[in-house]
């Protein structure tokens, strides 16, 4: 009995999730889908560095062992630059990845939550546009 | 005579022997093409130098000719400034990477201009009270902040002798790409490292040269053969507080 | 303050109310503080390029310095077998936790980067006396833990004194630890001297034990109790035999740099305030240290005619304050003076080379640093008020002795 009332309250409250989730797809300016998705803007370019399901997975480890190669031993150029990162991603309207809520890096953090302090320091666009 | 049982216990000790030895020599055949192999893989691991990276044979340099700097050129501090996305601020919470020092001596009345920058010494006291090691020593000299690891406590500004560091005190916007800096990290002169892995030399001692002071020159102060080991072994140059006994890799002529 | 259910004496309940509103109204106020000058950077303080260490670190070096110090009261009772300092141990030891914990909150929150915390725990560059730091100063809450302990559980009782000479060694090297990191700074005329450490160590006994002794007047004024006259004399005495070896010790240091012809210019302006018209370093020193920090406490503790329980705390609050005023000289008079990259020349630049600095603190660096001195007081409040740290032998002594 107490199990088919946890049940019941359990649906009841995913079911309001969905339909809000769904109906509010819309309200903030993003692309209005009935999907649980953030929406983000594609890359200009070409295949990442990786498939997209392990570069979801796996970006944070390889942009932090990236840097430390990069800023320690100064190795440039290599498969996990942030340059090249932001070079591929950054929007064509803004030219960034970080200003507008649609553009790559912030599309999917503000949907996950996960605040990145890597544009304190990092200029967000890349560099022919940044030094414009 | 052996006995029926001691044949037996011998029989099984020699049993027992074959078998470890058996298991060693499989067990080594196993293990050896590994051992080989990690040594192999040790001697690839892509030293900074074979990969690209900073190469420890080297040792960044500068040598600064104070005799051909003018009282009031700021072209080295202007060029650092833009490369480096500098604000260009003199304020107290300015940050400055590199500055003109006017210096008079007091009982002669001589007076002289040089430029000032991050020293990147060989014993950096920045590196040793860094309580992170953000604050430390690339294998080519090059004494640099890392950013991710800083925690802006300030201790490399009290450390340095030469007023090399500066504090960044507010929210920073429009960094270069290849600059990153931002609020509450410290920073200083970084020989434009960012140049220099592109084989190109640091934005004042272009500056200076297009300019046509040529004051500034850099170089691998290892390397008997380049144009600054060749001038700071046949000219006289002195090092800023080389009573201090941290061998700076700037060195100036003229003081 | 009445004996509670629980059988210990502790803190009347409307006492203890206002004083948890007094410190965590503080406390609030200061991590407001913290939060405002995280969110806009420093550049909302008063420091600068110059004097990048400003009043937070003066705040912070206190209750760090005076931490260490108060301890010394539980150690020459556990350690040293002083019967009348033995009920105040548990005191003693709590001050130490606490005053640690409000130094530490201050140093952290004045970081430019206080949300890289983790990183600090985290990777350490054991050069550095600040890698050190982290571990002596936790690990100091840690032994001092295991020593409250020790004496607040009956069957711990006989090794309170093997815990006790833990937390004293201990302390000496947190104390070396926090005077070198002034000592190992060879760039500044200031510091870059062996004698800082032992200093340091000196300070935080009279330090503490100011602390303490003001801490301890209070508690028994609100029991409407006095310190009976033979404990109330000898920690009186002890004070002033701290305060005049750190006297010493501080003359030591001046003596010394003006001896050294190249330390003249830095001993002129932190003395004598040349260079810079209204310098407030000189009458800090003079005034705020030497005359009230100092000689005055000394004339209050050892006049016959004076030295009485009102004199004790009128110069332990005299000590606290010329604390303040010398660590107010040392860190920022220390970092006012320029560099000295060209001996022998006159020097300037758009950089403030060869100019001396000034340093105005402001409202959040007043806020933050109180905020750690109302983090202390708030846990020392809640400590007393919940366990039986205050010296319960004494306070069963008084209120058995019939009133004369």
């Amino acid at each position: 009995m107490r199990a088919l009332r946890v049940i019941a309250l359990g649906s009841v409250v995913m079911l309001t999730a969905l339909l809000s989730a769904a109906s509010a797809g819309g309200a903030d300016g993003r692309v209005a889908v009935a999907s649980l998705q953030p929406a983000i803007q594609p890359a200009s370019r070409g295949p990442c560095v990786a498939e997209p399901a392990v570069m979801r997975r796996t970006h944070p480890d390889m942009l932090r062992h990236q840097r430390d190669d990069t800023v320690h031993l100064g190795v440039r150029d290599a498969r996990a630059s942030l340059k090249d990162c932001i070079g591929c991603h950054a929007s064509a309207q803004t030219g960034s990845v970080a200003k507008a809520p649609t553009d790559f890096c912030v599309g999917c953090h503000s949907y996950a939550a996960v605040k990145i302090d890597c544009f304190e320091c990092h200029s967000s666009k890349p560099q022919a546009v940044a030094q414009r | 005579m052996s006995k029926p049982h001691d044949t037996g216990a011998e029989q099984a000790m020699s049993g027992r022997r074959a078998f470890l030895g058996l298991a060693a020599g499989v067990g080594g055949l196993l293990l050896a093409p590994g051992v080989h192999l990690m040594e192999i893989a040790h001697a690839a691991v892509p030293s900074a130098a074979t990969a690209g990276g900073a190469n420890p044979k080297v040792r960044w340099g500068l040598l600064i000719d104070t005799t051909k700097c003018e009282s009031g050129c700021t072209d080295c501090v202007g060029a650092c400034n833009t490369e480096n996305g500098l604000s260009g601020g003199t304020g107290p919470t300015d940050s400055q990477w590199i500055r003109k020092i006017e210096i008079k001596e007091i009982k002669t009345g001589r007076t002289q201009s040089l430029p000032v920058m991050c020293q990147h010494c060989a014993e950096p006291p920045c590196v040793d009270v860094c309580p992170t090691g953000a604050s430390f020593k690339r294998a080519d000299g090059i004494v640099l902040v890392d950013r991710h690891s800083c925690i802006g406590c300030r201790y490399c500004v009290m450390a340095c002798p030469y007023k090399a560091r500066s504090f960044v005190h507010e929210p920073l916007t429009n960094q270069k790409a290849d600059v990153p800096r931002g609020k509450g990290c410290v920073e200083g002169c970084t020989l434009c490292v960012h140049r220099i892995d592109k084989g190109q030399g640091p934005a004042c001692v272009e500056a200076c040269a297009k300019a046509g002071h040529h004051a500034m020159l850099f170089g691998d102060l290892n390397d008997p053969a380049s144009e600054i080991a060749r001038k700071v072994r046949e000219l006289q140059s002195t090092q800023l507080r080389a009573d201090l006994r941290l061998d700076p890799g700037v060195r100036y002529q003229g003081l | 303050m009445k004996q509670t259910l629980h059988g210990f004496y502790t803190l009347e309940e409307r006492i203890f109310y206002v004083l948890v509103l007094i410190g965590g109204g503080l406390v609030a106020v200061g991590l407001l503080a913290a939060h405002f000058m995280e969110e806009h950077g420093h550049i909302v303080t008063g420091m600068n390029n110059q004097v990048v260490w400003g009043l937070p670190h003066v705040f912070a070096i206190f209750l760090i310095v005076a931490a260490s110090g108060v301890l010394n009261v539980a150690s020459i009772g556990s350690v040293f077998g002083e019967k009348l300092y033995k009920p105040r141990a548990p005191l003693s030891g709590l001050l130490c936790v606490a005053m640690l914990a409000g130094g530490l909150m201050v140093l952290m929150l004045d970081l430019g980067r206080p949300e890289r915390l983790v990183i600090a725990a985290t990777h350490y560059n054991f050069k550095s006396v600040f890698a050190w730091n982290v571990f002596l100063y936790s690990g100091m809450v840690a032994i001092v833990a295991v020593y409250l302990w020790t004496m607040f559980e009956r069957r711990m009782n006989r090794w309170t004194r093997p815990a006790g000479l833990a937390a004293l060694v201990w302390r000496f090297a947190l104390t070396t630890g926090t005077g070198s990191i002034f000592g190992f700074l060879v760039a500044r005329q200031a510091y870059q001297s062996a004698l800082l450490a032992p200093l340091f160590i000196v300070l935080s006994f009279a330090w503490g034990l100011a602390v303490f002794l003001g801490v301890q007047s209070a508690m028994y004024a609100w029991n409407g109790q006095q310190l009976p006259p033979a404990v109330q004399q000898r920690m009186a005495r002890l004070l002033g035999v701290f305060v005049a070896a750190a006297l010493y010790l501080v003359g030591v240091y001046h003596l010394t740099n003006l001896y050294f012809a190249r330390q003249g210019a830095f001993e002129a302006f932190i003395l004598l305030g040349h260079g810079d018209a209204g310098s407030v370093f000189p009458p800090l020193f003079w005034g705020g240290y030497v005359l009230a920090g100092a000689l005055v406490p000394l004339l209050l503790l050892f006049h016959p005619r004076l030295g009485g329980p009102r004199s004790t705390l009128a110069a332990s609050a005299l000590v606290v304050a010329g604390a303040f005023a010398l660590l107010y000289v040392f860190i920022i008079g220390g970092q006012a003076f320029p560099l000295d990259i060209f001996p022998g020349f006159e020097v300037s630049s758009s950089f403030a080379d060869g100019a001396i600095s000034t340093y105005r603190a402001s409202l959040p660096e007043w806020l933050l640093g109180l905020g750690g001195v109302g983090t202390a007081f708030l846990l020392t409040t809640i400590g007393i008020r919940v366990l039986d740290f205050l010296p319960q032998d004494d306070f069963a002594t008084l209120n058995a002795a019939p009133k004369d």
